[in-house]
């Protein structure tokens, strides 16, 4: 197939796509593992099996080699998202004045890269108390990351923030699960897109209830 | 036989290069067995009588199957209804009073003419790029030498439908041609004679629609819901697979 | 004075074809790529003949007035293709698809032409296939065929109810594939305006470019008509709304004989029209007559619910009148029946010009999954526009103007009487004499496109002087291109008070009246005096807004109409002169007590072709039939 010009496949407009999903599934593998992890904080052992876990990911050089491909997924999921976004803006310069969408789709589809900003200056924020603190600012020496935790979600306004954000994640994650899917053209026939939704939406909803207790324990029950 | 009064928000335009504006006309005493399309005919008729000039839009078969019309009705591709494009759709669709508004599609892609009448030879020239199977006249072998299973046939027809109006492009938020391009390439690539030019013809056909301008699918699936011929947005998941195995696969021919 | 050289090839009737083509004179390939033949319309005809023409290696431009060649009304074909295939083992063969459309036009159409259709129809099926068309299959995955229009055998291939737009986009396909490979250049949004003529040869065309306003003019060495029937004469009919004869009548005027132009077909089931804003008619297949049965009340005026109307108190007509055909009998036939209940005062709906086509009975006997199977999509189409479910309340339906068998006149090789014009498709004289059968209008395009052209062409092509490239330097170019353009502004000058519209309503309802499904002289005459003035009254009344130099849809539309009404004279003045009732031609003097057709072999065994004078009357010339292969009958289906 030499004889046809071609560009390069993560140029083209089903190239990004895949980019987005295969970065998509990859993060969405990471949130799967992240949440295993951040339950132990309803253990009530007072955080030692939290600690013992924090404690590995932060000093294990496979987590280490691990943080930095995650890193680079997020990079690339975020910039081509916003990337697409424009992009998908240009090709309509006027837009219309009365436009029906809801009657078409659902809200959180196209909302993609809104729910995703909202995402991430929630993942800078979150970042910035759980990750930069503790391992640049030294606050990984004062307390254990229980004690950040306790004490981060003690704060109201945080908490709400947080769990804002979850919601935001689970229609990004609704969404994004069904779309990874078809993008990499898995949806081989109705039934099974059906049947992808339906695992997404309960995925997402399991991802997002699964975060929320954690904030909702904390000021509930301590 | 009831009749209402509608009032139109018109997009008029006179060329390409013009700003463009929406007008406002009345449409009285509109009998409700009217298409919309005749509604328009009234209208223009009266427009004319005026001294004014008529509003242009493209028709042609006025039942649903040229793919000629295509209008953004109140918000929606080819107006109110589901699997219906807008010659097909009745006044009896639409309430006393109404204001409803009519634009053209809307897409770098597809620009406008004229008032409604929008410039889609981005679909011709996406099937120019390799929307075919190389066949000469006189080649062809024994009809029934090519045995198909039924639920293959079926798939490939139902993907067949596609009558390139545009809808899903207007409809999509990203003016995105995957649906359209996706029907066609299903069609080809489910049928035995279309095999030997799989790979290259969707490679050819992605390009091209790449090069002419249209956004990005985001897998939202308007396009589907507002497709007057309900073309399944299964095949944008197997354009997606069918693009990515041409590329990503490594074949002993590529070099 | 003239006289009309079919050229139809010595032999007997299965050799002349074969024969033919030994005998033709072909174009070296080196040659082809110096010739230059521009098709214009990309229906069936037109897309297949360019695309198999690019494939030969000719240099082709090819025309349409739509945004893209997939438009074209071929599109809109649903029941299917006939082809003589004999996959179900049912006696077919081509010698019964043959004497069926011979006979199905009432002995009108040339032996030799017929069977060479009937010859080429199975490669047209094998071709189009090949092309990825997908056709409707069975479980053991060869392909399904079913009976339609009421033939005894079962050699109609189709894809759902859509078979016009696959086998349509099929053929737009092939043709993309040469405009991609730069073998032909597709000029979309262009409307032909006038043929031109040197020294008696066709030359080129002259066009106009729908969105800028542009005149400009084409060279060809040779030139293919594809523009389809002129149906929209009538103004209502199923023909899409761009449907025109301006290629055709302005080669007619130029030179090219008109045959039978008289020659209408009226479909029987179409959606009756609601009221004078109706814009066009929408056919329903006439497969639908398989199971359904056509009645109206045996009460004139009798207005109650069809639902409401006892058993005995229904007439079944086309039952009670045809017992061997019932409601299978041919579309002339059931149009003629369900015009004269209505003309009796039985009509049903609204307006009294509809008949109901009932399902309830074909629910009961086969229940209505069954019937949902065999005509969902039909029914649906059917509530879309009328808003009335048919599993419930019977259809209505009316016959409708939709095809023309009438044309430019062509010989056995397509071409017209001008030397290097062709016509291919609806728009020539075709092969269905005075009626078609149902599934062959597509089994024509196809096969004059992909079968026929493509050899006759070289024969013509071999003997022109193609040393020099051709160009539009000729006066005669210049000549046609102020004569389009002056025939535009004086459009555009009237700015009278009528619209194009209500005058061509006007004048189709005229046609429709006295021209239609039943004509007699009386009639005819009145006709003709009433068609003159409202001709009249458009070059002085009507009002086309905007300028040319722009895309101007009244423009476009004035512009066609204004050639329908000269068209629509010589329609009336073909069913004038032919004194017998034959296929789609009724005249009211020519029938038996009980209301059947006679026809006059003796005297009409030709085709009338007409040729038009500069002083705008006509010289008709007859080109006697001559069969040798079947037997004259008179068609019964009692």
């Amino acid at each position: 197939m030499s004889t046809i010009a071609k560009t390069a496949v993560f140029s083209t407009s089903i190239g990004k796509k895949l980019v987005m999903a295969l970065t998509g599934i990859f993060l969405i593998t990471f949130l799967i593992v992240h949440l295993s992890g951040n339950l132990l904080l309803l253990k009530g052992d007072n955080g030692e099996a939290f600690n013992a876990y924090a404690r590995f990911m932060e000093t294990s050089p496979l987590i280490r080699i691990l943080e930095l491909i995650l890193a680079v997924g997020f990079l690339f999921h975020i910039v081509m998202g916003i990337r697409l976004a424009l992009e998908n803006r240009r090709a309509r310069p006027i837009r219309y004045q009365v436009n029906k969408a809801t009657e078409n789709s659902t809200f959180y589809s196209r909302f993609m890269v809104w729910s995703g900003i909202t995402v991430l200056f929630f993942l800078l924020l979150h970042l910035w108390n759980f990750f930069f603190q503790h391992r640049f600012l030294g606050l990984g020496a004062k307390e254990t990351m229980y004690e950040t935790v306790v004490r981060t979600f003690k704060e109201p306004i945080y908490s709400i923030v947080y769990i804002i954000a979850m919601v935001f994640l689970a229609f990004h994650l609704n969404h994004g699960f069904q779309s990874a899917l078809q993008s990499s053209g898995l949806q081989i026939n109705t039934n099974l897109g059906k049947r992808i939704k339906s695992i997404g939406m309960l995925f997402s909803i399991v991802i997002c209830a699964g975060f929320t207790a954690i904030p909702l324990y904390f000021l509930i029950f301590t | 036989m009831a009749t209402i009064s509608v009032t139109l928000k018109v997009w008029r335009q006179k060329s390409r290069n013009d700003s463009g504006r929406f007008e406002t006309y009345f449409a009285k005493d509109i009998n409700t067995e009217m298409s919309f399309l005749e509604m328009l005919d009234v209208v223009n008729e009266n427009l004319i009588r005026e001294g004014k000039e008529p509003i242009a839009f493209e028709h042609d078969c006025r039942e649903g199957i040229c793919g000629s019309c295509g209008l953004y009705v109140n918000g929606r591709a080819h107006g109110p209804l589901k699997g219906t494009t807008i010659c097909q759709v009745h006044m009896r669709s639409f309430k006393d009073g109404e204001t409803i508004y009519v634009e053209p599609w809307r897409a770098k892609a597809f620009p406008i003419i004229k008032d409604l009448i929008v410039d889609r030879s981005a679909f011709d020239r996406i099937i120019q790029a390799g929307g075919f199977i190389s066949v000469d006249t006189g080649s062809a072998v024994e009809a029934n030498s090519i045995p198909i299973p039924k639920a293959i046939a079926d798939l490939a027809f139902e993907a067949a439908t596609c009558i390139g109006c545009g809808a899903c492009v207007a409809a999509c938020k990203n003016a995105s041609a995957m649906l359209f391009v996706s029907a066609k390439v299903t069609h080809l690539a489910l049928l035995p004679q279309g095999q030997a030019e799989r790979y290259r013809r969707v490679i050819k056909m992605v390009e091209q629609m790449d090069a002419e301008g249209f956004g990005n699918c985001s897998n939202t699936g308007a396009c589907e819901a507002e497709c007057p011929k309900s073309i399944s947005l299964t095949n944008i998941a197997r354009l997606n697979r069918e693009y990515l195995a041409a590329r990503l696969v490594p074949r002993q021919y590529d070099n | 004075m003239f006289t009309l050289d079919s050229k139809i090839p010595e032999g007997n009737l299965a050799d002349k074809w074969k024969n033919h083509k030994a005998n033709l004179k072909l174009v070296a390939p080196h040659n082809k790529r110096k010739l230059e033949i521009l098709v214009v319309g990309t229906g069936l005809a037109g897309s297949s003949a360019a695309a198999s023409l690019a494939e030969l290696g000719y240099n082709v431009k090819v025309f349409t007035y739509h945004d893209s060649p997939r438009r074209a009304h071929s599109i809109a074909a649903q029941g299917g293709i006939n082809a003589a295939k004999n996959y179900r083992n049912d006696g077919d063969s081509v010698e019964r698809l043959f004497y069926d459309t011979i006979k199905g036009g009432d002995f009108r159409a040339r032996e030799a032409n017929v069977y060479r259709l009937a010859e080429v129809s199975v490669n047209i099926i094998d071709q189009c296939v090949a092309q990825g068309v997908p056709f409707a299959r069975e479980y053991g995955g060869l392909l399904a065929t079913r009976s339609f229009g009421g033939t005894q055998v079962m050699r109609t291939f189709y894809a759902r109810g859509q078979t016009g737009q696959q086998l349509l986009l099929g053929a737009y396909s092939a043709l993309s594939r040469q405009v991609g490979a730069g073998t032909a250049k597709l000029f979309p949004r262009t409307e032909l305006l006038d043929i031109v003529v040197i020294d008696g040869v066709c030359k080129g065309i002259v066009v106009r470019n729908l969105v800028t306003g542009k005149i400009e003019s084409h060279f060809g060495h040779a030139v293919l008509l594809c523009t389809g029937g002129y149906g929209n004469v009538y103004y209502l009919s199923t023909n899409a709304k761009n449907s025109n004869c301006t290629a055709i009548w302005r080669a007619h005027k130029r030179g090219a004989f008109f045959g039978n132009p008289c020659f209408v077909q009226v479909h029987p089931t179409c959606i009756p029209q609601t009221g004078d804003y109706q814009s066009k008619l929408t056919l329903m297949s006439e497969s639908l007559r398989n199971d359904g049965r056509v009645w109206v009340p045996k009460q004139k005026g009798d207005k109650r619910p069809p639902n409401q109307i006892p058993e005995e108190e229904r007439d079944y007509y086309l039952e009670r009148r045809y017992p061997a055909f019932g409601n299978l009998v041919p579309r002339d036939v059931a149009s003629r029946n369900a015009k004269y209940v209505c003309d009796e005062g039985r009509g049903v709906g609204e307006t009294g010009q509809a008949v109901y086509l009932d399902f309830s009975d074909a629910i009961r006997r086969l229940g209505r999954d069954v019937i949902e199977q065999r005509y969902g999509n039909l029914f649906e189409m059917y509530e879309k526009i009328t808003n009335e479910n048919p599993y419930e309340v019977p259809m209505r339906i009316y016959p409708a103007v939709h095809y023309t068998m009438g044309g430019l006149w062509v010989d056995y090789n397509l071409m017209t009487t001008i030397p290097g014009l062709y016509a291919l498709g609806e728009a020539n004289f075709s092969d269905h004499g005075a009626n078609r059968l149902g599934a062959s209008a597509l089994m024509q395009g196809l096969a004059d496109g992909y079968f026929i052209i493509p050899y006759t062409i070289g024969d013509y092509l071999a003997r022109v002087d193609f040393s020099k490239k051709g160009n539009t330097d000729h006066p005669a170019f210049k000549d046609a291109e102020k004569s389009a353009t002056d025939r535009l502004r004086k459009l555009l000058d009237i700015k009278g008070k009528k619209t194009v519209d209500e005058l061509h309503r006007q004048a189709g309802k005229i046609l429709w009246d006295y021209c239609g499904i039943t004509r007699n002289a009386t009639d005819l005459k009145e006709a003709l005096e009433k068609y003159r003035n409202i001709r009249e009254e458009f070059w002085h009344q009507v009002n086309v807004p905007g300028t040319g130099e722009e895309l101007n849809q009244s423009l476009e539309k004035a512009n066609r109409v204004s050639d329908f009404l000269e068209l629509g004279e010589l329609m009336i003045l073909d069913a004038l002169h032919r004194n017998e009732s034959c296929g789609c031609h009724l005249r009211e003097e020519y029938m038996t007590e009980d209301g059947e057709a006679i026809r006059n072999d003796d005297e009409y065994c030709y085709v009338a072709a007409w040729e038009y004078k500069k002083d705008g009357t006509w010289d008709l010339h007859k080109e006697y039939l001559v069969f040798e292969n079947v037997k004259l009958t008179q068609r019964s289906y009692k």
